[in-house]
C-alpha cells in the first residue's frame, strides 16, 4: 500500500465502554484506497460496536476514528451527512424502508442527495439492481421479498450514491452459495475498477478469504490477529486457527453463561439488562 | 400521511352525531325543568364547538393516529430503518417527523369543523323529530347563540392538540428499544400520555380563555 497517501479510514487507540464493561479496548488500523479490510469475530465481540464507531453513529469512549482524514467523532451532525454522502452502509437485515417500494428505496438517497430528474434517477436504480441480479423487482415491497433479496437491494441501495468506501455488517449471511459468490465477484469489481474501499463485517470464511485484500481478528474487544489473507490463513495464533477452520475445541472461550460474558468482556451492549433483573425479581 | 384525516372521517362522524344527540337530549330533559326548552339550541352549539368536539375528535384521532404513528416510527426504529436513513445522511426528523407533524396539525382541526356540523346535525334531529322545533328555528337559535370566538377557541384548542397527539406520538415511536415488546409498550404509552396530556391542555385552556379574560 501506499503509505504516502492519507489513509480513508484512521482508528486510533479506540476504546468503547459500555458502563464498566469496555466493549473495544484500544483499537487503531488504518485502511488504505481501494483494501478490502475484513473485519472477522465470534458473535458480539465489539464487531458491530467497532463498524457503529466507524459510521459515527456511536461516538468513542476515548480514542478516534478519522473517515477521509476528518474525525467523526468530533463533526456536528451536518458534518457527518456530508461524510455519510460519501460512503454507503448495507446492514445485516437490509434494512429496507418497508412503505417504499425496492426501487424507491434505491432510489430514496439518489433523490436526496442530487438533482437528477426521475428518468435518469430510474436509469440508475435499473442498473443498480441489475448488479446485484434483482432486474425487474422494482415495484415489489421489501415485505413480498425473501431476506436474501432484502439484502442484495439493500447493497444496491447502498451502492446507489457511487461511494468511495462501503461498509457491509454479514453481507452475505442469509444468502445462498451462488448468490453469496455474485455479492463477493461484485464487491471484487468494485474494489478492482472503481478503487471503491471496502470495510466487511463477515464470518463467512469461504467469502471472507476470497474479498479480503486484509483482514482482522477481533477478540476480547481488541485486535488479535491482522494481515493478508494468506498470513492469517498461515497464522500460528491457535484461536486464529479455531475461528477460520470453525472447530468447536479450542482457545476460544465458548461464552455459554452470563458470567463467562462478563469475565471476558465480550458482550453487545445490554441496555436493558437491568430492566430484565427487575422483571425477573418482580415474577419470582 | 393526509388518510390521519381522511379515513378518521366516518369514526369522526359517527361520534360526533351521537355526542350531539345526547347533547340535546340532556339539554332538554334539565332545560324541560325550568321552561326553558328554546335554548337548547344554543347549548348544543356552544359545548360543541367550545369542548366536547375538539377534546372527542382528539380523542380519536389519538387512538387511531397517533398509536399508528407511534407504532409505525417504533417499528421502523426496532428493524434498524431509522439508522440506515442517518447513515444515508437523511434527517429522519425532517423525513418522517415533519410530514407526520404537518398532517395531523391541519386534519386535527378540519376533523374537527367536520365533526362539529355532524353534532349540530345530532341536536337538530332531536329537537325536530322529537321536541317541537322547526328547522330554520333550529338554525336561528344555533346561529345566534355562538359567536365566532367559540368557533375559533375551539379551533385553538384543536390545533394545540394536534400538537400534542403527534409530538408524544412521534417521541413514543422514536425511542422504542427492545424489539417487538418495546413497540407495543411505546404505542400505550403514546395514547395514555397524549390522552393525560390533551386533558390537562384542555382544563387549562379553558381557563385561560372563558375565565381569566
Amino acid at each position: 500500500m501506499n503509505s504516502n497517501e492519507t489513509p480513508i479510514i484512521e482508528v486510533v487507540d479506540l476504546v468503547r465502554r459500555f458502563g464498566d464493561r469496555t466493549v473495544l479496548d484500544d483499537i487503531s488500523f488504518n485502511v488504505h484506497r481501494g483494501e478490502t479490510l475484513v473485519i472477522m469475530g465470534g458473535s458480539g465481540c465489539g464487531k458491530s460496536t467497532l463498524l457503529r464507531h466507524m459510521i459515527g453513529s456511536m461516538k468513542p469512549t476515548s480514542g478516534s476514528v478519522k473517515i477521509f482524514g476528518e474525525d467523526i467523532a468530533a463533526m456536528n451532525e451536518r458534518e457527518i451527512g456530508r461524510v455519510r454522502q460519501r460512503f454507503g452502509m448495507l446492514f445485516q437485515s437490509g434494512a429496507l424502508l418497508a412503505s417504499l417500494t425496492v426501487g424507491e428505496n434505491v432510489a430514496l438517497p439518489i433523490f436526496q442527495h442530487t438533482d437528477k430528474s426521475p428518468d435518469e434517477i430510474e436509469a440508475i436504480v435499473k442498473q443498480k439492481l441489475e448488479m446485484v441480479g434483482l432486474s425487474g423487482f422494482e415495484d415489489l415491497k421489501p415485505d413480498e421479498i425473501s431476506g436474501g433479496m432484502k439484502k442484495r437491494v439493500g447493497l444496491a441501495r447502498a451502492l446507489a450514491l457511487n461511494p468511495e468506501l462501503l461498509f457491509s455488517d454479514e453481507p452475505t449471511s442469509g444468502l445462498d452459495p451462488i448468490m453469496t459468490a455474485v455479492v463477493d465477484q461484485l464487491t471484487i469489481k468494485l474494489a478492482h475498477g472503481s478503487h471503491m474501499t471496502a470495510v466487511i463485517v463477515s464470518h463467512d470464511m469461504t467469502s471472507a478469504f476470497r474479498i479480503a485484500t486484509r483482514m482482522i481478528m477481533l477478540g476480547h474487544g481488541s485486535i488479535v490477529a491482522e494481515g493478508t489473507p494468506e498470513e492469517i490463513r498461515a497464522s500460528a495464533n491457535p484461536e486464529v486457527h479455531q475461528f477460520i477452520n470453525g472447530e468447536a475445541d479450542g482457545p476460544i472461550p465458548l461464552n455459554l453463561s452470563q458470567d463467562k460474558h462478563e469475565d471476558h468482556q465480550c458482550v453487545k451492549p445490554r441496555p436493558f439488562a437491568g430492566a430484565r433483573h427487575r422483571f425477573f425479581r418482580k415474577t419470582s | 400521511m393526509v388518510f390521519i384525516g381522511v379515513r378518521a372521517a366516518p369514526m369522526v362522524a359517527l361520534t360526533a352525531f351521537s355526542v350531539g344527540v345526547t347533547l340535546a337530549m340532556q339539554a332538554a330533559h334539565s332545560l324541560e325543568q325550568l321552561g326553558a326548552e328554546m335554548y337548547i339550541p344554543d347549548l348544543v352549539m356552544v359545548t360543541l364547538l367550545r369542548e366536547m368536539g375538539p377534546v372527542l375528535i382528539a380523542v380519536i384521532v389519538i387512538g387511531r393516529s397517533g398509536s399508528a404513528v407511534a407504532a409505525e416510527l417504533g417499528t421502523m426504529k426496532v428493524s434498524e430503518e431509522i439508522e440506515a436513513l442517518e447513515v444515508m445522511a437523511i434527517n429522519p426528523i425532517q423525513y418522517l417527523v415533519v410530514p407526520r407533524f404537518l398532517a395531523m396539525l391541519v386534519m386535527l382541526p378540519a376533523l374537527t369543523i367536520f365533526g362539529n356540523y355532524i353534532g349540530v346535525l345530532g341536536g337538530w334531529a332531536v329537537c325536530t323529530l322529537a321536541l317541537d322545533f322547526n328547522t330554520a328555528g333550529y338554525i336561528l337559535r344555533a346561529l345566534e347563540s355562538a359567536d365566532t370566538w367559540d368557533l375559533y377557541s375551539g379551533m385553538i384548542k384543536s390545533a394545540v392538540f394536534a400538537w400534542i397527539v403527534i409530538t408524544v406520538a412521534c417521541n413514543a415511536g422514536l425511542n422504542v428499544e427492545g424489539g417487538a415488546e418495546g413497540v407495543g409498550q411505546a404505542t400505550t404509552a403514546s395514547v395514555v400520555q397524549a390522552l393525560l396530556a390533551m386533558l390537562v391542555m384542555n382544563a387549562v385552556l379553558t381557563g385561560i380563555f372563558f375565565f381569566a379574560a
